[in-house]
């Protein structure tokens, strides 16, 4: 599998994402900064954490105009899988890959902490070494996660399968308790139409490894590589 | 020319920066604050004497970059030679 990450300015967690890639494909990842206009032959675009351009205006706004992103965008809408995660979900959605937009946190609060996910569809290339309905751990740290959309949105969202992650109870109860950052029906993370883009705040690049205290999600970037490779 | 861009969360989205200010509010006595919605204000220096191309052309920063339809609304005025 040949991964790109891109770089905004702010990025931070292109790196621990290019560990995570590295550990599942043994290969290596290509970087992808932010001014240059056309990406390489590529099997996944991720679009990874950070706080680009300072979450100057709107969080991922000005990354969602960065030259990058044009090429970025015509590669996902021919088909390449996109992995946007926390702020690169924030840039997905302003770049109008995803639908809907993430908000100020409900307690105002920046929250950093485990979370548990409900995996809410394994058809797909993110997901398929996940079970259907399996609780995962995955820290989550963001001060602008709260995903909202408008009714009609979210409900197409639900009935064509594509509420990728929400937040649980350990025991999978999707509770107001269990939400951190008071998201529409507790949705951690959403598919494009074709399920070949996933945007979603918690961070599986942190809980990849053993060392790192866990590993549900190292089974994200073994599905990729098992799809891609 | 200069132009301002009020940018507000759409009726309908929660805005707990607006909640926040309006219990702070509260809480220090203006008990008759009964709702607080948080925007922003842009402030743009334009070079382009002609009104209504001005006034087109915010429109098209807004929808471009300056707010996002999902979840906020906005008011241009223009002022100055024109």
């Amino acid at each position: 599998m040949k991964a790109g990450v891109v770089v905004f300015p702010d990025s931070n967690c292109d790196r621990d994402v290019m560990v995570a890639l590295r550990a599942a494909s043994g290969g290596e990842p290509v970087v992808l900064w932010h001014k240059e206009s056309s990406v390489p032959p590529l099997d996944l675009i991720v679009l990874p954490g950070g706080f680009s351009y300072g979450d100057y205006l709107r969080p991922g706004a000005m990354a969602a105009h960065s030259p990058i992103m044009r090429a970025v965008k015509e590669r996902a809408t021919a088909g390449t899988p996109v992995l946007a995660i926390c702020n690169g979900f924030q840039v997905a959605c302003e770049a109008g890959l995803l639908p809907g937009a993430l908000l100020r946190n409900a307690s105002l609060k920046y929250v950093c902490r485990d979370v548990h996910l409900r995996v809410e569809q394994s058809q797909t290339v993110f997901t398929a070494r996940y079970a259907q309905g399996q609780v995962v751990r995955i820290p989550v740290g963001h001060h602008d996660g709260n995903y909202v959309a408008d009714a009609a949105t979210l409900d197409r969202l639900e009935g064509e399968g594509r509420v990728a992650f929400r937040y649980v109870t350990p025991e999978g109860e999707p509770t107001a308790g269990a939400n951190p950052n008071g998201s529409a029906r507790n949705i951690a993370g959403v598919f494009n139409e074709t399920r070949t883009v996933l945007g979603l705040m918690p961070h599986p690049e942190r809980l990849a490894d053993i060392r790192l205290g866990g590993t549900d999600g190292r089974a994200m970037f073994e599905s990729l590589v098992e799809a891609l490779a | 020319m200069k132009a301002r861009v009020h940018i507000t969360l759409k009726d309908g989205v929660l805005d707990p920066q607006g909640k926040a200010i309006g219990d702070s509010l509260r809480r220090i006595g203006y008990t008759s604050v009964s709702g607080v919605r948080q925007g922003k204000l842009i402030e743009l220096d334009i070079d382009e004497k002609d009104r209504r191309r001005a006034a087109a052309e915010v429109e098209r920063m807004c929808k471009d970059l300056l707010a996002n339809p999902v979840i906020e609304s906005y008011a241009i005025e223009l002022d100055g030679v024109g």
